[in-house]
């Protein structure tokens, strides 16, 4: 009775079961009340042989409130209640039988291998005496498996063929006497012995991962001791009385019984943590692979058309036609189709197909280059120093990488990430320095004076990396903890508000998590309106300006439910319980409701048109424009239009035909900006209150990043602004892991916040999918975000473009702007050559890939060649599981993003073509 | 000389270029003087740096560069900035040509204090900005700030003054006019490379007393400005042909 995962282990075995839900780690009572509804009488009907009550408040209390907390002090009192009533309900011939599955942490979790997780209690009672001499004074530690030959003879039943644990002697005290016990005892750990010398005798044959000399070892142990045992048996029939020497051959057999299974114990542990060097090696060749394919279809940047298509496309083709080649020829010959391998013989054909492509033009090229010799020297020593702009922020890529094969780094990552992201800035603003793209330029004063000064915009940036810092440096205080460095005290911020007692206290955080999620709200608002995007009256904009709001009311409603006090509000309870599920929900409904607006129609422009006495605003076309190369063609000229309409205007002295587009420069990134901030709001209801506050430095810090990365291209003159330079990828994705910790994350299982399954939903959830998909987005909250907004990397710098005072479209301030008409661009830029565009486009999301990919492989090389070490389970496994699943969601959160710049794109072109038919 | 030239009379050509000649080796030579004596009084810093480490040991009861760290940070940096600025008085690599009052020698004195303590404020900041602990240990944090400035700001106030337009003349590509700028460009980058690498030990698990914070990064920046002070000269000797200074 009680917990129902034995439903779900051992279905339709029990002869009488009562079985209540247990998923919900809030819940601390259904399961405990249940149980002790139906125990007594079932323990008084006498109806059983063997009794399991699996009780769950503690364990849920140990995850909702922690150990030091007066729930867990009520749940605590409540099992001793328990305990001491049933020992009066039981009988003579009872064995009673308490134990806890595992421990828990000083935060009340468990999942870990810490001394403090991995020790539970075991409480044995019986009416009759267990001992024959009073129970030990310190009794040592068994494993868990002891549990099974134990409770298996005394149950009087066989002891389960592939055990390996050893039988608790203690509780086989025989008839009183010294003898008598030892005799008993020896006779159970001869059955033990024989058994688990049965089994690996079996196991051996089957599988040949034991090691043969320990296996022969072992036999020897055992064949000893069963002769010994043989021949004290057959002295102690002769001799009726026992003399003290045979006394001390028992204790001595006994010993070697002990010896015996515990050496078979360790020897099978051992073993049995097993691993395919191949397909490792085979994985890690893989990704390194992927890696490099990344970073060479990103360097060749202004590839054709035809290069896509035999370069990318063929070889995917390839790799699809062998995975289903592959797939049928499993099931032609009837064996179990390993989807794994399947898929990843399929990457590997079209990665080998890649590389033979690109290959085959690589002589092209350098015959190409040799005819023009020149022209090559010129290239030679660019491509020098272009090496060397690369190796600064590659040589941070390999120490982040570096530092996964440590295992003190991997614990300490949460500071590492911040302390090279830090590094990574100033190594660029120092290198901007030295190029002398800060100062003023020389003119013939400062040469003279052999003094120099820095320009305005190099101070702005130099307090952007500044605030950049500050924020890096106070994400600091958003840690959890590891067990690994026990002097550390998790960050404050991680309790739910409910946990904090002070009530002072509590109000005053409320108020600053409300505070940061009107700062968040209303920042992103400014933002669009200052770039013009707030003007139209399209559903998105209006969505903006009302839904944004609400969705801030309600959730900081729901935290205002979840917080307070849980039975301080009395009669309201069952209004709680109700409000606690509807406000996650009217976020989630908004939140959905805002993307899909997004997705139907993404522009956020106004358009004023005031040109009816004009004549039509672009040369007529023959028939609608359907290609890319029309809009080519037409976006100029709408532009040169806008121009000579201003002109003539100016020129007339008459405010008449004009089209005044409001925020057509930065319709991508607003888009991208507005997507940002809903799932930002969704990920916020996910984690406790206080993370709020993380969240907002973690956009305050993606700003910064943003406005460093634009400015120091513009100070820097960068000839090539389709290409987003390696630093600003690093940054971003070192930016992204600095947030998975700041969010009060760590790649470890005990840290993950479970709760956020139930955020929404009070009762269990009906399949695991749901609360899985709830939990990854609580876990990879700072992946998924900067993923998304990865493309905003290639779009800043054009929304920067120019100084924030000429940002508005034509129609405010004509006079000062016509000049300067040709700036006003924008995005826009981005639009007249489409095509480049959507190369820069992979080409972002290539080296993107490319810099998680290599963190990746250092990650499963680290796993995989440290397989034997001391810390694999505890630190490199788990981190390699948590990269890997980022990795995951980082890949289709990116591919996310990008369509959904490409879906603007397509809105963009049709907006055009209305403009044009109008 | 191309004969394609016209050629001055002989005998002024010859006086030219024999004073040309002369020109540049007067120059060679200057140089080469130059180098000598940055190579020595780099030596001596590194020499009373490593003097530092085992002189004290004399006067103080169970000193050492681990035990007692905070009391050898104060003896190294009082002591390397006392050589420092004997050194500029003895060798003025930076002359000034106009004769200058005592009131504004005194006021360049204190804009130099000035300027040294901010200094130490500033990298103190930055310290804490990478991940020093905020409120513990602040007399750590602030007496390796103060070493940093006697390695980087110290010297860059006695080769160049409290001018901050010349400082940042100096870190810049092409940015240095003499020698004794090259050798302050090596070495305040080594220093703080040094101190940077330093962080690196802090996290690992080996439980050394030079683990603690701030005993690496400070090792780490002393021996960083040792490394530079001795790479500085050489690398002068070996670049001698391609460094030529504008004129001021």
């Amino acid at each position: 009775m009680g917990d129902d995962t034995w439903e779900g282990l051992f279905p339709n075995k029990f002869f009488r079961s009562y079985f209540f839900p247990s998923f919900n780690v809030k819940d601390l009572h259904t399961v405990d009340d249940g149980i002790l509804q139906h125990l007594y009488p079932t323990v008084d009907d006498g109806e059983w042989d063997l009794l399991i009550a699996h009780f769950l408040g503690v364990d849920h209390c140990g995850h909702k409130h922690g150990p030091d907390h007066p729930e867990m002090a009520k749940k605590l009192t409540q099992m001793n209640e328990m305990l001491r009533s049933l020992v009066d309900h039981l009988g003579n011939d009872t064995l009673l039988l308490v134990a806890g599955d595992h421990g828990m942490t000083e935060t009340g979790d468990h999942g870990g291998n810490s001394e403090k997780e991995v020790n539970a209690a075991l409480f044995v009672y019986s009416k009759t005496p267990l001992f024959g001499t009073g129970p030990p004074e310190e009794p040592e530690a068994i494993p868990q498996v002891n549990l099974v030959p134990t409770v298996a003879l005394l149950l009087g039943m066989p002891i389960p063929y592939s055990n390996i644990g050893e039988v608790m002697a203690e509780l086989f005290p025989g008839d009183g006497d010294a003898v008598s016990a030892a005799l008993q005892q020896l006779s159970v750990y001869h059955v033990n012995a024989k058994q688990v010398d049965r089994f690996l005798r079996s196991y051996s044959l089957v599988a040949q991962d034991l090691p043969a000399e320990q296996l022969q070892h072992l036999q020897e142990l055992f064949s000893g001791a069963v002769e010994e045992h043989a021949q004290l048996l057959a002295q102690l029939q002769e001799a009726m009385l026992v003399s003290p020497e045979l006394e001390s051959r028992l204790g001595n057999l006994i010993g070697r019984f002990q010896l015996y299974l515990r050496e078979a114990r360790a020897v099978c542990t051992q073993s049995w943590a097993r691993f395919h060097p191949l397909r490792m090696v085979a994985g890690c060749t893989l990704i390194a692979a992927s890696c490099l394919l990344c970073y060479v279809t990103s360097e060749l940047a202004t590839a054709s058309d035809s290069f896509y298509r035999s370069c990318l496309l063929y070889p995917l083709l390839w790799g699809l036609v062998v995975a289903v080649l592959l797939g049928l020829a499993c099931t032609f010959t009837q064996e179990g189709l390993d989807l794994l391998l399947v898929s990843s013989w399929a990457a590997a054909v079209s990665q080998v197909a890649f590389f033979w492509r690109w290959w085959g033009r690589q002589p092209k090229r350098a015959r190409l280059a040799g005819s023009q010799p020149p022209l090559a020297s010129v290239g030679l020593r660019q491509q020098v120093q272009a090496w060397l702009g690369l190796a600064f922020p590659m040589g941070i890529l390999l120490f982040r990488c570096g530092a996964m094969f440590s295992d003190s780094f991997v614990v300490a990552e949460a500071r590492v990430a911040p302390f090279l992201l830090a590094s990574l800035v100033v190594l660029l603003i120092g290198k901007l320095h030295w190029d002398g793209h800060l100062t003023v330029p020389e003119g013939p004063k400062q040469q003279l004076l052999g003094f120099s000064s820095y320009r305005k915009e190099s101070w702005y940036l130099l307090y952007l990396v500044a605030v950049l810092l500050v924020c890096v440096r106070l994400s600091v205080f958003f840690h959890q903890c590891r067990e690994e460095i026990p002097q550390c005290q998790p960050s404050l911020f991680l309790a739910p508000l409910a946990s904090l007692r002070n009530t002072r206290a509590k109000n005053l955080f409320y108020l600053l998590c409300v505070a940061s999620l009107v700062g968040l709200v209303c920042v992103v608002r400014w933002w669009l309106r200052h770039y013009g995007n707030l003007n139209s009256s399209d559903p998105v904009v209006l969505f903006v300006r009302w839904g944004f709001p609400l969705v801030a009311i309600c959730i900081a409603c729901y935290w205002a439910v979840a917080s307070s006090a849980e039975d301080s509000l009395g009669k309201l309870q069952e209004l709680v319980q109700v409000a606690l599920v509807a406000f996650p929900w009217a976020v989630y409904g908004l939140v959905s409701v805002g993307l899909l607006l997004l997705l139907c129609n993404p522009m956020t422009v106004f358009a004023k048109d005031t040109r009816e006495s004009a004549g039509p605003i672009v040369t007529p076309y023959l028939g609608v424009p359907s290609s890319e190369v029309d809009f080519l063609h037409v976006i100029p000229q709408i532009y040169r239009r806008m121009q000579e309409s201003l002109k003539s205007r100016l020129e007339r002295g008459s405010c008449k035909a004009t089209v005044a587009a409001y925020g057509l420069g930065s319709v991508y990134s607003a888009a991208l900006v507005i997507a940002l901030t809903l799932l930002g709001f969704l990920l916020l209801l996910l984690h406790s209150e206080r993370l709020s506050l993380a969240f907002l430095l973690l956009f305050l810090e993606a700003f910064m990043l943003l406005h460093i990365h634009s400015r120091a291209r513009s100070l820097a003159g960068d000839a090539e602004p389709f290409s987003v330079p390696w630093h600003a990828v690093i940054s971003w994705l070192l930016a992204a892991s600095q947030f998975f910790y700041s969010t009060g994350h760590q790649p470890i299982f005990p840290a993950i916040h479970w709760n956020a399954a139930f955020v929404g939903f009070h009762l269990d959830h009906s399949t695991n999918l749901l609360p899985a998909v709830l939990v990854g987005a609580n876990t990879f909250a700072s992946h998924i975000l900067f993923a998304v907004g990865c493309p905003l990397l290639l779009l800043w710098p054009f929304v920067c473009e120019t100084p924030s005072s000429q940002k508005r479209k034509p129609k405010n301030e004509p006079r000062e702007e016509l000049h300067k008409e040709e700036e006003h661009m924008m995005e826009m830029r981005l639009r007249e050559s489409p095509e480049r565009f959507s190369a820069a486009l992979l080409q972002l999301g290539l080296k993107y890939l490319f810099v998680l990919g290599m963190q990746l492989l250092a990650c499963v090389c680290a796993a995989m060649i440290l397989r034997r070490h001391l810390m694999v389970w505890k630190v490199f496994a788990p981190k390699f599981l948590f990269e890997a699943l980022g990795f995951m969601v980082s890949s289709i959160c990116l591919l996310l993003g990008i369509s959904l710049v490409m879906r603007v794109d397509c809105a963009v072109s049709t907006w055009f073509s209305q403009l044009q038919l109008r | 000389m191309s004969s394609l030239l016209p050629l001055p009379p002989p005998d002024r050509w010859a006086r030219g270029c024999r004073a040309r000649r002369g020109d540049w080796l007067t120059e060679n030579t200057m140089k080469e003087a130059e180098i000598k004596r940055l190579l020595a009084a780099n030596l001596l810093c590194v020499f009373s740096v490593i003097l530092t480490t085992t002189v004290p040991a004399f006067f103080l009861d169970n000193f050492s560069v681990l035990g007692t760290h905070l009391t050898w940070l104060c003896v190294c940096s009082v002591s390397i900035s006392a050589l420092n600025i004997i050194l500029y008085l003895i060798l003025k690599p930076n002359l000034s040509p106009k004769r200058s009052s005592f009131a504004h020698k005194i006021s360049r004195f204190l804009k130099c204090c000035m300027y040294f303590f901010m200094s130490c404020i500033l990298f103190h900041a930055i310290i804490v900005l990478y991940g020093a602990p905020l409120i513990e240990s602040v007399t750590e944090t602030f007496l390796f700030a103060v070493l940093l400035s006697t390695f980087t700001t110290l010297q860059c106030l006695c080769v160049l003054g409290p001018n901050i337009q010349a400082w940042i003349r100096v870190f810049s590509k092409n940015g240095a006019t003499s020698i004794w700028d090259n050798s302050l460009q090596i070495t305040t980058v080594c220093s703080i490379l040094g101190a940077w690498f330093g962080a690196f030990p802090i996290p690992l698990d080996w439980d050394r007393p030079w683990q603690v914070w701030p005993i690496s990064c400070s090792l780490g920046a002393t021996f960083g400005y040792m490394a530079g002070l001795i790479i500085a000269p050489l690398w002068i000797h070996w670049n001698r042909k391609q460094l030529t200074y504008k004129s001021r």
